[in-house]
């Protein structure tokens, strides 16, 4: 690593604190909406042609649910997300979802701010919270195959020494491009799967809603998510 | 997108306001979305409880009253529904016998159920078991999915074991019947055309009309084979070929079969479709003992149908035959 640290950890620019979070939250619910359309339009050639209803639907209710509560630490928005997401999305991408969040939240703690190797930490939290709810594993064409790829590169990006707005950007990244290496996948998890060959040659929508959550992370570097 | 509707955001919501006004004998949780038997908790009875994403009435709610289920928890539209709504179904129904989950074998619903068990088991108290039903041949079980769906059988478990709880069997009992029906029935189904989710606008695939789709499940979701139309003779044998060739059928007790429509299929053709699924099972050697023919587990406006087959014994024979009293199964009351 040719790349010098000095400016990283602890420099105040790279901490992540409640607000950051509540606008990340809240700009990955406008995507969702914005993208609903979208995922609902996947979600018909190999699902069922409700993730982006549902989805829009539960963060919705995780838009208000946050507006409800004035000052809070990283860990307690990211918990209400999840319960709120839990409580109102149903389908498959409730209970991931939800437990992704919930997941980052016990990983966040009570502290105030997250440092970047901290937020990633709690990312791969919810990541390993996925894994733990729906047993997906790489290449089964699901949320896992965007989210995973942002866990390694975003870990990876933070050992280099990147700011945190270049090694979030990298996540977003490697989570695209883990959204589009599911074109060509066998669904095995999921309604999806129940197509076999089918499946094949068509993008995931939950690795695409996974995508979108990695890409507006971005805002938690005071950077725009497009 | 044409459908007597208001906004198709309000569509559950409406629907289960006209199931309290046609239905005084139940009670509808108009903030959860349960539909309640209305005499539930009945001391010293298991309760039952079932649920999935709407559009498949008269699954589950059609199905909710004397000698079947407690309360159905009703999702949205194809979409299971949340841990929440189905513990106020667990808590609502528990007379301290235990609760009997009754799941279709989708990722979604298996997931929310095991969510509102583990909450029920924290919260301390109601005893839960559950039973996930996989019944449907299309699928192969293996690693490489996430097994076989739940489809025709469902309707099956939740009369049969209902009958059991009915009778004051205990928890075990109860899920012992439930497995027993649901490893003794297969199903199988097609799809004349697509559906239309009333979010969505627009059917969910596009079905020529010189083509069927084979192996489909519930939500619109397509089959695994897209194969030119045929008679309904032909259609019957696709249907009825897998499933015998998944289980042995013949013995003494002879089988239940069930063909049901899809939602979009008039009687007239699932009368003419039970004629020729009779007739296969009869050159097979499989004597028919009860049928059942029409509307059960739906895929909203879907035209199609499903046959399931089920392997009775006395004992399931006489569950079969006890009485029932729900908006869309009743006799002997």
């Amino acid at each position: 690593m040719g790349r010098v640290t000095f400016m990283m950890l602890g420099d105040v620019t790279t901490v992540i604190d409640a607000t950051a979070v509540r606008s990340w939250l809240v700009t990955f619910a406008e995507e969702v909406a914005d993208n609903r359309d979208l995922l609902t339009h996947l979600d018909s050639a190999i699902g069922d042609a409700d993730h982006g209803v549902n989805l829009d639907r539960g963060l919705t209710a995780v838009v208000t649910a946050l507006e409800g509560i004035d000052s809070a630490t990283p860990g307690e928005l990211l918990k209400t997300t999840g319960m709120t997401l839990v409580s109102s999305v149903g389908g498959a991408s409730g209970p991931l979802y939800g437990t992704l969040f919930l997941r980052m939240s016990g990983s966040a703690g009570d502290q105030d701010s997250l440092k970047p190797d901290q937020f990633a930490a709690a990312l791969r939290a919810g990541l390993d919270g996925v894994v733990a709810r729906g047993q997906a594993q790489p290449g089964d064409k699901t949320m896992y195959d965007a989210l995973a790829p942002a866990c390694d590169a975003l870990d990876e990006a933070i050992a280099e020494g990147l700011a945190l707005g270049a090694a979030l950007s990298r996540a977003a990244e490697a989570a695209q491009a883990g959204r589009d290496a599911t074109i060509p996948m066998l669904a095995r998890k999921g309604r999806a799967s129940y197509l076999g060959e089918r499946s094949v040659g068509h993008q995931d929508p939950g690795a695409t809603s996974a995508a979108l959550l990695v890409t507006t992370a971005r805002v938690l570097a005071g950077e725009g998510s497009s | 997108m044409k459908k007597l509707i208001n906004e198709p955001a309000d569509v559950l919501s409406e629907s289960l306001l006209g199931v309290e006004a046609a239905h005084p004998e139940l009670r509808v949780d108009h903030e959860s979305k349960v539909i309640f038997r209305g005499d539930t908790p009945r001391p010293g009875k298991v309760g039952l409880v079932s649920g999935g994403g709407s559009g498949h009435e008269p699954l589950h709610g059609g199905f909710v009253g004397e000698g079947m289920l407690d309360a159905a928890c009703c999702g949205e539209v194809f979409t299971s529904p949340v841990p929440d709504q189905i513990l106020a179904a667990t808590n609502g129904v528990d007379a301290g016998a235990g609760v009997l989950h009754i799941v279709k074998n989708y990722t979604g619903d298996v997931m929310n159920f095991e969510m509102a068990a583990e909450m029920a088991a924290a919260t301390g108290g109601v005893e839960v078991v559950s039973v996930v039903t996989d019944d449907d041949v299309a699928v192969q079980d293996s690693t490489y999915t996430v097994g076989r769906r739940g489809v025709g059988a469902t309707v099956l478990v939740e009369k049969i074991a209902g009958a059991a709880a009915e009778q004051g069997r205990s928890l075990a009992e109860v899920a012992d019947v439930a497995r027993a029906v649901n490893s003794r029935g297969r199903s199988m189904g097609m799809a004349l055309t697509s559906c239309t989710v009333p979010a969505a606008g627009e059917p969910t695939f596009n079905l020529p009309q010189d083509e069927m789709e084979l192996g489909i499940g519930i939500h619109g979701e397509p089959g695994r084979h897209r194969v030119p139309i045929a008679p309904a003779s032909e259609i019957a044998e696709m249907l009825i070929e897998p499933i015998l060739g998944d289980l042995e059928f013949s013995g003494d007790g002879g089988v239940l079969a069930l063909v049901n429509g899809m939602g979009g299929t008039p009687l007239i053709e699932l009368y003419l479709m039970y004629h020729e699924v009779d007739r296969l099972l009869s050159k097979a050697g499989i004597s028919v003992s009860r049928s059942l023919v029409g509307n059960y587990i739906t895929s909203l406006d879907m035209a199609g149908c499903s046959v399931t087959l089920l392997k009775l014994d006395d004992d399931l024979l006489r569950l079969w035959d006890a009485p029932v009293k729900t908006p869309a199964l009743r006799w002997g009351v």
